[in-house]
């Protein structure tokens, strides 16, 4: 099962033939991702330059991709100031999954693509996110597949590097993974906590989960809250937390846009305790993930 | 990033929005010459600092005398007295911390004649995912406290990116804040300028504080605080020409040139992390090992060599550091470009600290060797846990 992506999900990439995009879709096919096609206005019906890319169609238009390759995700690559106007063509044509890996969108830019998803057929993943990995299965993103394992655990993370510290944590405690996602650092994303959450819960494969969040906003609280709400239902897995930044100063930014903790709130000792309440087991140290899952799921 | 008020104020006058008639001053003769330029009978002499609590800030220094940072004068003699005490002197507030700020620059103003005091806000809402206002009848207060105390006297409302400004989200703020006559009229203009102006600008928070009334019956946006949103400044040149490098950390303003993501902190370890997660996460493990970090460092996803070598030259530069703690997980970050940059900066300032690097991911077996083979003195960690062991242990060793 697994959740957004499997075996037999089809994937363009939006900017295939930039830096990035050949580099992350070469890593993406390696693992066994099925690569249907490529995106780079003014260059479709040409061959990829790279050898190892050669026999991935490339196409003008998203929709044209779309339409030719049967794909339903996208990946995408394409430098901040072009990446609203991909994420746009993309929910345009439709695309039921896209996922943007690019770092250092205008906000602006995000607050409309947030509104053009309202009512739309598509599920944005990110921006400013690692991806999205199903072990052997599917890698849409820049997590390193080396460190995955087959196995029950989903993982949920506003941090990239960090999700990597919970997949080897996992996989170093023989539990393995049922899907990472990472949603990203931005203020203003395709997709929060609780959608994720929502969906791990339903998910037969995943048995425990993991979620990382860090300081600014309040989504953590709101995803707590959520899982609280579940729990009380009946639907519940063991899950672990971590909070990054209890030692941020207040009023900076912390590299990601959305790290910041301002007029007091988004702080990581609320963020904690919101987690306490909802019964997630957490972590005292970011190197502790694993183990704290493992007592959680044996409680 | 942030500007000053004199330069927030410019941008109200493109948008045209009201607001006071004054000119900045560098000098003190500027700031005579600026004060002859307005008609008085009162000036407000303010300093330029990019922090809040200017007026009930107290400077370090006697020569400065005992006003604060915003001081009202009757005449042109006292504005120029006034300058000669602020200029070049230290101004501490609720938001310097102790070190406080150097003045260099002062904004002169017309004195308005206020009947009442109000506040305004704009910001890019989390929650909602678009630009909020925040509006409140309690100007010149802490909001946060007027949110806390009074929450009823706080009106907080969303423009839907799709549709935009409309008249009635200014009727909406007039209504609240208890304008009356034509000051609904300006209210309407005034909002719906400040939205266009947040949007074109690509602003992150925009605050008034105070939004006053005057006591003929305008409204005037007496002062401004804006920051605007780092990920834009591509697109917005004339914003990027009023970054003042002085109100910055000199190691961050270094650190900015190579497009690193840094911020100083007070404690004595070194951090060089790839990722912001991860970097904070570093920060915390070395405060649960009992020391804390001396700096938020994040090298990005695709550092070269030359940006980890100024990464580290950057902690290596700051006194404070007794130890570095280099934390790698490689997804598009290469191990053994890490490895080059350590060692090539390691060698080239000489590090007297102890330096512990942990290295994971792609590549991390060239990277460990390229360290082995250096001949420097580097402590290799297997993992986050033991990698905050090692370094604080070898700084307590080292004592």
């Amino acid at each position: 099962m697994a959740i957004l992506v499997d075996k037999s999900t089809k994937v363009i990439c939006q900017g295939i033939t930039g830096s990035q995009g050949t580099f992350h879709t070469k890593a993406a096919k390696a693992y066994g991702t099925q690569i249907v096609g490529g995106v780079t206005p003014g260059r479709g019906g040409s061959k990829h330059p790279d050898p190892e890319l050669s026999d991935v169609p490339i196409f003008d238009t998203v929709k044209q991709a779309r339409e030719a390759t049967g794909a339903t995700a996208t990946s995408i690559y394409v430098p901040p100031p072009y990446a609203a106007d991909a994420i746009l063509e993309a929910i345009d044509a439709e695309f039921p999954l896209i996922i943007c890996i690019t770092e250092g969108i205008p906000v602006m830019d995000m607050i409309k693509v947030k509104r053009a998803l309202t009512g739309s057929w598509s599920r944005l993943i990110g921006p400013n996110c690692p991806g999205v990995l199903t072990p052997n299965q599917c890698k849409i993103g820049i997590m390193p597949g080396n460190i995955f394992k087959k196995g029950n655990v989903g993982i949920v993370s506003r941090s990239g590097t960090l999700t990597y510290e919970a997949v080897k944590q996992t996989s170093d405690a023989g539990l393995g993974q049922s899907t990472a996602v990472g949603i990203g650092g931005d203020p203003v994303k395709g997709t929060d906590f609780i959608d994720v959450l929502d969906m791990f819960l339903s998910d037969a494969e995943t048995e425990a989960i993991i979620m990382i969040g860090e300081i600014g906003g309040s989504s953590e609280e709101d995803a707590c809250e959520f899982i609280r709400r579940e729990a009380a239902k009946g639907r519940s897995k063991p899950m672990a937390g971590f909070i990054a930044g209890s030692t941020a100063p207040p009023g900076r930014r912390m590299g990601h846009a959305g790290a910041i903790i301002s007029g007091g709130k988004g702080k990581a000792e609320d963020k904690f305790e919101a987690m306490r309440a909802a019964g997630i087991a957490v972590a005292d140290s970011p190197a502790s993930l694993g183990t704290t899952l493992l007592a959680a799921a044996k409680a | 990033m942030n500007i000053h008020e004199y330069q927030a104020k410019e941008l109200y006058r493109q948008y045209g929005v009201p607001t006071g008639k004054g000119f900045p001053a560098f000098t003190v003769a500027e700031a005579v010459e600026a004060a002859r330029k307005l008609p008085g009978p009162v000036w407000v002499v303010k300093s330029q600092i990019h922090a809040g609590g200017r007026g009930k800030g107290k400077f370090e220094e006697a020569s400065a005398g005992s006003g604060g940072g915003v001081r009202l004068a009757k005449s042109v003699e006292e504005v120029e007295a006034f300058a000669g005490q602020m200029l070049g002197n230290t101004l501490v507030t609720v938001q310097t911390g102790q070190e406080g700020r150097k003045v260099q620059r002062l904004y002169i103003e017309d004195g308005s004649a206020i009947a009442r005091e109000l506040y305004l806000s704009a910001l890019v809402d989390r929650a909602t995912s678009r630009v909020s206002f925040i509006v409140s009848t309690e100007g010149g207060m802490d909001i946060e406290q007027v949110a806390h105390d009074t929450p009823e006297k706080i009106l907080t409302f969303s423009i839907d990116p799709a549709s935009g400004y409309f008249p009635y989200h200014g009727r909406k703020v007039a209504f609240a804040l208890g304008l009356t006559g034509d000051q609904v009229g300006q209210c309407v203009k005034l909002v719906g300028d400040l939205y266009r102006m947040f949007v074109e600008k690509d602003m992150a928070l925009l605050e008034i504080n105070p939004l006053v009334v005057t006591k003929d019956g305008k409204l005037l946006a007496l002062d401004g605080k804006m920051n605007f949103d780092s990920n834009a400044l591509f697109r917005q040149k004339d914003i990027v020409a009023m970054r003042d490098l002085a109100e910055e950390d000199p190691s961050e303003v270094e650190a900015s040139k190579y497009d690193l993501s840094y911020v100083k902190l007070d404690g004595q370890i070194g951090c060089l992390v790839n990722g912001a997660g991860l970097a904070m996460a570093t920060m915390d493990i070395i405060k649960l090992h009992g020391m804390e970090p001396a700096n938020f460092l994040d090298v990005g996803g695709s550092a070269s060599k030359e940006k980890v070598t100024a990464a580290f030259k950057i902690i290596l530069n700051d006194p404070s550091v007794k130890g570095i703690l280099v934390n790698i997980f490689g997804g598009i970050m290469r191990c053994d470009i890490i490895a080059e940059g350590v060692v090539a900066a390691a060698r080239e300032l000489g590090v007297t600290v102890p330096l512990v690097v942990r290295l994971e991911g792609t590549n991390v077996e060239l990277g460990k060797k390229i360290m082995a083979e250096s001949g420097l003195q580097i402590l290799s960690a297997d993992n986050l846990a033991d990698a905050a062991k090692k370094i604080t242990d070898a700084v307590r060793a080292a004592g």
